[in-house]
């Protein structure tokens, strides 16, 4: 199977870039190179990932300025025509922004910036994002951001949780779904959602951040797996027909 | 010219914990009647032309679009005529 290609968007205050593309490239084992956000193009990509960090300061609002960066025209054009993009932390809050996922990221219910490992459970199995995974599975995530706090009206929420694109929720280590498991105040303990066509994800944990053994902890690795393998199962499917 | 003056706040049925907050460091100087503190941003500039209407379109089209996310947010903004200083 050809390697699949994935682009990391790199705006002036990105800082997980470069964990992106090396979970991408040097552990997950495909392509994975940068996109300055002043790129007038994509280039020849399967996926684009919007990494975290503090693109522009986070003046004004989280993301409301990077939005407006050239290279975001084309991110939208790309996943209008079903392409995957993947929007971490202050990806998940550019993308709400730009209007390619519902909702919006508040200031965290503590007003604290909160740095720790949380556990997530896997809501939907069957997104692009969760292949691997068991329906209910847990996983170790870290997560670092003062504006996670999910916010969308009840309708929208109905409508998310209706329609299965809750990718994860924060748990309990048990898988328990408790106020207290909520670390920054979301709605529905949503830390997850995928857009109505499913190949648009955000979410506020960083899986990049877990997916070296070195570091101890490779639960992401199972995220950046199921990417890949919606690929090879489109391949697959293509070859068929 | 006109010069703006744009306030932007949270919607009034999304909890504002920085207001929650001072509201409490407010009720610790005594002042136990004031009550429902919200937190907002200021942001203010100039518009270069003389047409009103012109100018109400162009700030409520940045306010939509940028200044503020109408999913969290509202805004009211203010403009007053501003003489421009004769240059010779």
């Amino acid at each position: 199977m050809s390697k699949i290609k994935f682009g990391v968007v790199v705006f002036p205050g990105s800082n997980c870039d470069h964990d992106a593309q090396f979970a991408a490239g040097s552990i997950m084992k495909q392509d994975a190179r940068f996109i300055w956000h002043k790129e007038s193009s994509l280039g020849d990509v399967d996926v684009v990932i919007v990494p975290g960090g503090f693109s522009y300061g986070d003046y004004l609002r989280c993301g409301a300025i990077a939005r407006f960066s050239p290279i975001m025209k084309n991110v939208v054009r790309f996943a209008e025509g079903g392409g995957v993009v993947i929007g971490i932390c202050n990806g998940f809050q550019i993308l709400t922004e730009a209007g390619l996922l519902p909702g919006a990221l508040l200031r965290n219910e503590s007003l604290q910036f909160v740095c720790k490992d949380v556990f997530l459970r896997v809501e939907s199995a069957e997104t692009k994002f969760t292949g691997v995974c068991r329906q209910g599975e847990i996983l170790r995530i870290p997560i670092a951001h003062g504006d996670g706090n999910y916010f969308a009206e009840p309708e929208v929420l109905d409508r998310l949780e209706g329609e299965g694109r809750i990718a994860f929720r924060y748990a309990t280590p048990d898988g328990e779904i408790t106020p207290e498991a909520n670390p920054n105040g979301s709605s529905r303990n949503i830390a997850g959602i995928v857009n109505e066509r499913g190949n648009v994800l955000g979410m506020m944990p960083h899986p990049e951040r877990a997916c070296d053994p070195l570091l101890g902890n490779t639960d992401g690795q199972k995220f950046f797996q199921s990417v890949v393998e919606s690929f090879t199962v489109h391949e697959f499917v293509n070859n068929l027909s | 010219m006109f010069h703006a003056k744009i306030t932007v706040t949270l919607r009034s049925s999304i909890l504002d914990p920085q207001g929650k907050a001072i509201e409490q460091g407010i009720h610790s100087m005594g002042y136990s009647a004031i009550s429902r503190v919200r937190i907002g941003k200021h942001i203010e500039f100039d518009v270069q032309t003389d047409d009103r209407k012109e100018a109400e379109r162009m700030i409520r089209e940045a306010c939509e679009k940028l200044l503020s996310n109408p999913i969290m947010e509202d805004f009211t903004f203010n403009l007053e005529p501003v003489k421009q200083s004769a240059h010779v």
